[in-house]
């Protein structure tokens, strides 16, 4: 690891403040991505600002019909929420699936979706819900939100305070792990709403990042059964093609695992 | 504790420190003044080396020095060794291109050191390192071991035409060729053994200190083997003779065969050490280790057997081509030699056996002994040829394997190996009955009720441990003798200290060895030590690897316990006026048989030391060492059968049931052996269905981190079960076999016959992946709806 400067922030103001100040700045939600890349010597910011101790950032609450989750909220703390549990099973069974426990004890919402890796499980939550983020300049819609692999919408300057998910009468996440780094290979989160739309997002499998699935959604809107979206897969040219998985076994998985997040919805 | 002896399930004496973190690592060594080392490797897999600017490197903050190859190659260190010769058909000597370990003129693969930086600190050694410039010319590359012999491949090396380390043979061709004339069947397959990388859980690790006033070298480093490590540094790199050079392996988390050899890192840190005039440490990373430290496998196969009407085999023919890497490792020639074609007739009477086998430079890792080494490739081609060759004549696996079973012992097969000892059908039976095998039908149909596909596949596999008989490996081209050391020094209070030349790096050898002590003498285990690992203590041993700390470390320590006891009942018999042969030990009590006469062991060994009322002409004194050569190898067998269910829409198999039923000998402590089991199976299905070192073809590793390279996980695995079954090893005076390597060896063709079972075919390759086996899954169901 190169050497780094250490900041924790108290407010998202001092945060801001601290990030501007700096050469070659990271804000620092978790680092169960960048501290690996750190340690590896591929990444080598000047300074780290640490946001999760920020209270105004920290913490879920009811908000309408869904839940409001401040970005420094820990995988563990969604995944151990009775209000998530409630409102959003899905979110809840999610962010239980993400990594491992130790990375759950320490990863946060925020840090995940900013990072927007093209395999991490969040960002099929955020767009089949339709979840909003709420940054200090200005509140941006999730599929608006990630806009690359590994990119997304941030201004240098911006700070994810919170997202707010809105509630759904069904909703579910099932994820196929790579064998090796247990990111998923192809993870599809389906959501029904309240007005009987439905939406299905799929991480893992996008060249793009995560991505809907119109033709199931479709489907699903008139048969909220698995059978419905059997037979619809997504083309493969748009796919990951790796060791662990081609395109087309992708294409396949993302089939399998849509069936069975409806089933389990 | 307790007096334990042979068979208790003692507790690990050496648990304490290592779960309170008080084990004594080589990086936890800290000596005053020390700087760190940091390597500069080649990004290319093939390039030739045009200069190397030190300048900017030089300048930074904390930089004592940044040494290349030239210095290291004028400075008279050697080339790394490979230390067993074998010879091709032809008669010709091995073809060996030259390793340096830091390379002044090619690389030949990516992160092989060219230059060294030395530095205050860990993190200036490695900024420095990334400041050295390296002008390098990119060459062609070629990674597959078949691509490299064709011909117009890129050439590695000028004393390897064609980059053909050797085409060596063993067996009786023509008598092979006969069976197959004769054969009513014959099964073919085409087989490859993937290439694994070891991933011990401590990376490897090096503290050089040079004291020029002594003109003396201490290395702490991460060995299985110091000793080896110490006579190679001195007789072939010239870094000091053997009295000038202490090797300390202290606590090592771990080799499985990759801590054996002595790399360039260690090396260099001992060169550089005296260079700059301070004690040197270098630390791999994770990186580094899956980039540096010895691969293992990687051999392509065709195989054959032949069999007559009744289903008896009549022949078996292999040819095998050998992935060695860029360069010749320590053992790296013998493991598709002698430790893999002399395993070609497993468990079976086979009249006649041929294998031929070539071995090839590519730009990858190098490749050496890996657990099991050579054992697990000759296994996986044995055991998966008897399953497709029952099912192709329409035979159970039992059934078949039966048939073929040696059953009478001394057995000598056409490929060197004397079995001296087994009953195969003994755990053929325990594990098909644990494993409910006539069951199977009924589970499968279950399963198959639920959209899902179980298999269910058989391994009988055998291995040669117990390395080995000196005089014999030395005829087959061995550098080395590999017999075991040891020394027994009873101190005057009676307590004991046994000094090996066997190392521990995870095995348990400070219990298990002191339960023999127990057994011995009837002492508290915790009275007694067992010093390994220094050279500067044990006076010389050939380490652990090959299982062999048990039959043939445990067989040095018991002839030396043999001298100790004869002495102290000299003196015993002496003490209290009785004849030498009425003294019985009992209890930690030396006793006269038939009366109540006795002294106890600690009695005794104070008299031995105040001498003063000895046998006439008896040396003070109670201390006995021992030298062990084994007579023959030693032949641990058993029966693996494994179930698996698939899930047809993604591929995933889940093995539901493992069960291991293995003839280790004489069992000193069985919860370690089944530890060691475990160990063994968790390596062998993570070869089976996880692990694959994969390069693109310029030679970029492709899983280098465990973001990629799948280690297996605890959820990876069932609950195993396990048993052993005792027939006595007539080689060695304990009767053991050894288990170190078994579960490595035994179980990736258990695995995959179970997955060739549920999908109906049997055109699959380690490791299995969710997709290899989704995709035959699907293919099988288009056949049936077809």
């Amino acid at each position: 690891m190169y050497e780094t400067n250490y900041h924790r922030a108290g407010s998202i103001a001092e945060a801001a403040e601290l990030m501007a100040k700096a050469e070659d700045g990271k804000l620092l939600g978790g680092g169960q991505t960048l501290l690996p890349t750190m340690k590896q010597r591929l990444a080598a910011p000047s300074d780290l600002v640490d946001v999760t101790k920020i209270g105004e950032m920290n913490g879920i609450c009811e908000d309408g019909d869904g839940v409001a989750i401040g970005a420094a909220t820990t995988h563990a703390e969604v995944a151990a929420s009775d209000l998530v549990k409630q409102k959003i099973p899905g979110l809840a069974s999610l962010a239980g699936g993400i990594g491992d426990p130790a990375v759950r004890h320490m990863g946060t919402l925020g840090g995940s979706i900013a990072n927007n890796d093209p395999a991490a499980d969040y960002p099929a939550a955020l767009v089949a819900l339709g979840a909003i983020v709420k940054t200090n300049k200005r509140d941006l819609a999730a599929e608006e939100f990630f806009s690359g692999m590994f990119e997304t919408a941030l201004d240098e300057d911006e700070i994810v305070m919170s997202v707010r998910f809105p509630g759904a009468s069904a909703s579910a996440y099932s994820k196929y792990p790579n064998p090796a780094s247990r990111y998923a290979m192809a993870g599809v989160f389906v959501a029904k709403a309240g007005d009987g739309s439905v939406k299905v997002a799929v991480t893992g499998a996008g060249q793009d990042g995560v991505f809907r699935m119109p033709e199931m959604e479709a489907a699903l809107a008139s048969n909220f059964a698995p059978d419905a979206v059997a037979g619809i897969a997504p083309d493969a040219d748009g796919l990951l093609s790796d060791i662990h998985g081609s395109a087309a076994y992708r294409a396949n998985l993302v089939t399998v695992m849509a069936k069975r997040a409806v089933a389990a919805a | 504790m307790a007096v334990e002896g042979i068979g208790a399930r003692a507790l690990r004496k050496e648990d304490k420190r290592f779960i309170t973190g008080k084990g004594k690592y080589t990086d936890d060594m800290v000596l005053p003044g020390m700087g760190f080392a940091a390597f500069v490797r080649s990004p290319h897999a093939h390039a030739r080396v045009k200069g190397i600017d030190a300048s900017a490197a030089l300048a930074m903050p904390g930089v004592d020095a940044v040494l290349t190859g030239d210095q290291l190659v004028g400075d008279g260190i050697g080339n790394i060794i490979c230390g067993w010769m074998i010879h091709s058909k032809d008669g010709s000597p091995m073809k060996m291109g030259a390793w340096r370990a830091l390379e002044p003129e090619t690389v030949r693969f990516v992160g092989q050191a060219v230059a060294v930086v030395v530095a205050d600190t860990q993190a200036q050694a490695r900024d420095a390192a990334d400041a050295v410039e390296v002008d390098y010319e990119e060459l062609p590359a070629v990674v597959d071991p078949l691509s490299a012999l064709e011909p117009g491949a890129p050439q590695l090396h000028p004393e390897a035409e064609g980059n053909l380390i050797f085409d060596w043979e063993i067996g009786d061709e023509a008598a092979t060729n006969a069976a197959f004339d004769n054969a009513s069947h014959v099964t073919r397959m085409e087989i490859s053994n993937n290439r694994l990388v070891p991933n011990p859980m401590e990376p490897r690790a090096a503290l050089a200190d040079y004291n020029d006033a002594e003109e003396h070298h201490t290395l702490y480093t991460t060995s299985q083997n110091p000793h080896v490590a110490r006579l190679v540094l001195s007789a072939f790199y010239n870094i000091a003779p053997e009295h000038k050079l202490r090797v300390i392996a202290p606590d090592v988390g771990g080799g499985f065969g990759s801590k054996i050899y002595i790399y360039p890192e260690e090396m260099v840190c001992l060169w550089a050490s005296k260079r700059v005039g301070r004690p040197v440490k270098w630390v791999s990373d994770r990186t580094e280790a899956f980039l540096t430290d010895a691969h293992g496998r990687d051999h392509r196969s065709e195989a054959e057997l032949a069999l007559d009407a009744d289903n008896k085999i009549l022949g078996f023919r292999v040819k095998t081509v050998a992935n060695l890497g860029a360069y010749m490792s320590l053992f790296s020639s013998s493991v598709p030699t002698y430790l893999y074609a002399t395993l070609l007739s497993g468990q079976y009477n086979i009249p006649a056996i041929h294998a031929n086998v070539k071995t090839v430079y590519t730009n990858t890792t190098p490749v050496d002994a890996y657990r099991g080494a050579g054992r697990p490739e000759a296994t996986y081609l044995v055991e998966r040829m008897m399953e497709t060759a029952a099912r192709e004549v329409g035979l159970s696996p039992a059934e078949f394997r039966r048939k073929n079973f040696v059953r009478s012992f001394p057995h000598q097969t056409p490929v060197i190996m004397c079995y001296d000892a087994g009953d195969y059908d003994v755990t053929l039976d325990a594990a098909m009955k644990t494993a409910d095998y006539d069951g199977f039908p009924a589970r499968k149909a279950e399963a198959a009720s639920r959209g899902k596909l179980r298999g269910i596949g058989l391994s009988c596999y055998i291995e040669a441990c117990g390395i080995a008989p000196s005089a014999a490996v030395g005829s087959l081209g061995a550098g080395v003798g590999l017999w075991e050391s040891a020394e027994v020094r009873v101190n005057p209070v009676g307590t004991v200290e046994v000094l090996t030349g066997s190392h521990s790096h995870g095995q348990g050898h400070e219990t298990t060895f002191a339960q023999l002590i127990s057994e011995r003498f009837g002492l508290d285990t915790d009275a007694v030590s067992i010093v390994h690992g220094d050279t500067d203590k044990v006076q010389f041993g050939m380490g652990t690897y090959g299982s062999r700390s048990g039959a043939v470390g445990m067989s040095a320590i018991v002839k030396a316990l043999d001298k100790v006891e004869s002495k102290a009942k000299k003196i015993a018999a002496h003490l209290m006026e009785a004849a030498e042969g009425d003294i019985q030990i009992e209890g930690g009590e030396l006793k006269v048989a038939g009366t109540d006469k006795k002294l106890t062991f600690t009695e005794v060994a104070l008299a031995a030391y105040t001498a003063h009322n000895l046998p006439e002409g008896m040396e003070p004194g109670l201390k006995e060492g021992a030298f062990y050569d084994p007579t023959n190898f030693t032949f641990p067998a058993g029966t693996y059968v494994c179930e698996v269910e698939i899930d047809p829409e993604t591929g995933k198999t889940e093995i539901i049931n493992f069960v291991a039923a293995d003839d280790f000998g004489k069992v000193i402590n069985p919860m370690i052996v089944e530890g060691q089991v475990h160990g063994g199976l968790v390596q062998g299905i993570g070869q089976a269905l996880l692990e694959n070192a994969a390069y693109d073809e310029t030679g970029q590793l492709l899983t280098a981190s465990y973001m990629d390279y799948t280690m297996p996980r605890a959820d990876d695995v069932p609950s195993f079960s396990l048993s052993t079954h005792e027939t006595l090893c007539p080689g060695n005076p304990l009767g053991m076999k050894g288990c170190g390597e078994a579960g490595a060896i035994g179980s990736p063709p258990a695995v995959i016959n179970a997955i060739t079972d549920a999908l109906g075919s049997n055109d699959l390759t380690m490791p299995a992946s969710p997709e290899k086996v989704w995709a035959l899954a699907q293919s099988g169901m288009k056949q049936a709806a077809e």
